[in-house]
């Protein structure tokens, strides 16, 4: 249904969605990089090195 | 004319321990066992009539296949009250959606998988020792070199030849990964350095082999043949899809749907229909994911060489021409109109500048992070926290997981994943699947696609056939299991006709 789209107002969004309604922010728009990268800096695996050495699957399918 | 695209997704998920023994098979149990056990009594999923082995391209569908069937070790196997399978594929927890009948369904039960997940996620970590931690992550790679599948399934008529089904599909499959790419840190293509891609577009590109196949754990190709209808295969195949990525991005998700719906629509309507044909796809597929610039010249069939967005635009007007012509009955009227819109907008902003798609498209999302974070403390290509951030886009933990934080774009409602998290969907067999399952749990000895197997109570077991998925729908079941006290009332009264 596009009336349910919900779609945040971005200055850096070009076009607009005629049958769009804009929802409450709850996630940062696409300007709020430098808060998204403090949050990263606090939420990022403690020790990155490890986990990403550690993160091993098996194929699957 | 085209058949309607009822479609699923089936989606395997990472799945690690940490702090304790990391047995990937037991983890997944645990995950699973944790929400089936707290939410309702476990149905089995029963394997008999599963086919892994049966290829498309055998000239007779209902010929016997030359190889056994291959039984899945399967130790957990629900089927949930919404009509989906949840259960221990292999060494990893996979979620299959109920089959819906439009590309917004998909999303809609797709998304109520992950918060199946997340739920699983929470109960599971109850269960585990003191100290250790379950993670799950929607991803299809974990950087060495091993892959899971994200796989679809679309409805197509059975009288379409396949080689039909492959020029609908081949091109779009090469190139779709311009939206649809989940993004990617570093290179698992076989003896290429890893350090040798810093970025790219897909999770899956680098395991593609074959162009056409049965495969789908070793040597995989871009178009896969298994020939598992699980209904009336006089009348149906099921495409079964294994070139994609799992998306965190809904619109992403519901494009790449529909996009490849419609595909397949056109065709089935047309099977004149000329469609773009690539020369060598295996090379394209690395090709396209491995050059975000979007610039890669890819050959094709004719002799020139062509851009991926390019044959997205013409794969576009393909599509765009089929819903003018048709109205886009089968696929969906309302979603086709909001699918070409996204699709169009979509690479009209690659086209132009990507970082205005950063709110649909995965890999520009995730791009966006990497790039900014790498920015900020000066960090090389490829280094842990980087990789630490592509793993944790897809972080099923709600503390942890990066895509919801990085401004995607919703497309439906919370209240309908809420909803869809027990609830089938009303427009397939899906709806008559978890109605039983919900109503009469424990009357309900096996459930599979296209059977539901009851015990009355009396001798022998009671099987009822569910060959056509556009049948058990609410419209034409409803009624009857609403008014059915028990399973021994419900299977007499389907004996009856009903419509």
């Amino acid at each position: 249904m596009p009336d349910r789209i919900q779609r945040k107002k971005s200055e850096r969004q070009g076009e607009e969605v005629t049958d769009a309604e804009t929802s409450p922010a709850e996630t940062p728009a696409l300007d709020d990089l430098d808060d998204l990268l403090d949050e990263i800096d606090e939420i990022l695996e403690e020790n990155a090195e490890e986990f990403v050495r550690s993160y091993v699957q098996k194929g699957g399918e | 004319m085209a058949v309607p695209k009822v479609c699923g997704l089936e989606t395997e998920y990472g799945i690690l321990v940490r702090g304790a023994d990391n047995n990937p098979v037991t983890a997944s149990a645990l995950l699973i066992n944790a929400y089936t056990g707290a939410a309702q009594e476990q149905v089995a999923f029963d394997l008999i009539a599963e086919d892994p082995r049966r290829d498309a391209r055998s000239p007779d569908p209902l010929d016997p296949y030359e190889f056994d069937p291959e039984l899945e070790y399967a130790p957990v196997n629900a089927v949930l009250t919404n009509g989906a399978r949840y259960y221990v594929d292999h060494a990893h927890p996979e979620m299959s959606t109920p089959e819906v009948r439009t590309p917004r369904e998909a999303v809609v039960w797709d998304r109520a998988g992950e918060e199946i997940v997340r739920e699983s996620l929470s109960a599971a970590q109850l269960l585990v020792p003191d100290g250790a931690e379950l993670l799950v992550h929607k991803n299809n790679s974990d950087g060495k070199g091993n892959s899971y599948g994200c796989h679809e399934n679309y409805l197509v008529d059975r009288a379409l030849p396949f080689g039909k089904v492959i020029s609908a599909v081949m091109a779009h499959f090469v190139t779709r990964q311009v939206f649809a790419g989940a993004g990617k840190v570093g290179c698992e293509f076989p003896g290429m350095p890893w350090n040798s891609v810093g970025f790219q577009l897909s999770q899956r590109a680098d395991f593609f082999e074959e162009e056409v196949g049965l495969e789908t754990t070793v040597r995989r190709p871009i178009v896969n043949t298994r020939d598992e209808p699980h209904c009336d295969a006089s009348k149906y195949r099921r495409l079964h899809v294994i070139a994609g990525d799992a998306n965190m991005s809904e619109v992403a998700t519901f494009v790449k749907v529909a996009s490849t719906a419609m595909l397949l629509a056109a065709v089935e309507d047309d099977p004149a229909m000329e469609m773009p044909a690539l020369a060598t796809p295996v090379r394209a597929i690395t090709q396209v994911s491995h050059d975000p610039s979007l610039k890669a010249a890819i050959s094709t069939y004719d002799g020139t060489t062509v851009r991926a967005i390019e044959v997205q635009w013409q794969l576009y007007e393909i599509a765009r021409n089929w819903v003018e012509r048709t109205g886009g009955e089968a696929v969906g009227v309302a979603d086709c109109t909001l699918a070409l819109h996204h699709w169009e907008s979509m690479l009209a902003g690659l086209e132009s500048d990507p970082a205005l798609v950063a709110d649909r498209v995965d890999w520009v999302a995730k791009q966006r992070l990497i790039d900014a974070y790498a920015n900020r403390h000066q960090l090389d290509p490829g280094s842990a926290a980087l990789r630490a951030i592509d793993l944790q886009y897809h972080d099923m933990r709600p503390s942890k997981g990066l895509a919801a934080r990085c401004g995607l774009v919703s497309l439906v409602t919370e209240d309908e994943v809420e909803q869809a998290k027990t609830q089938p969907p009303e427009s397939t067999r899906a709806y008559f699947r978890g109605r039983c399952v919900e109503r009469f749990g424990n009357e309900v000895i096996a459930a599979n696609w296209d059977s539901m197997v009851f015990d009355i109570g009396t001798d022998p077991l009671r099987r009822v056939p569910m060959d056509d998925p556009l049948r058990g729908t609410a419209e034409l079941v409803a009624n009857v299991i609403d008014n059915s006290a028990t399973a021994d009332e419900l299977v007499a009264a389907l004996a009856e006709p009903i419509g």
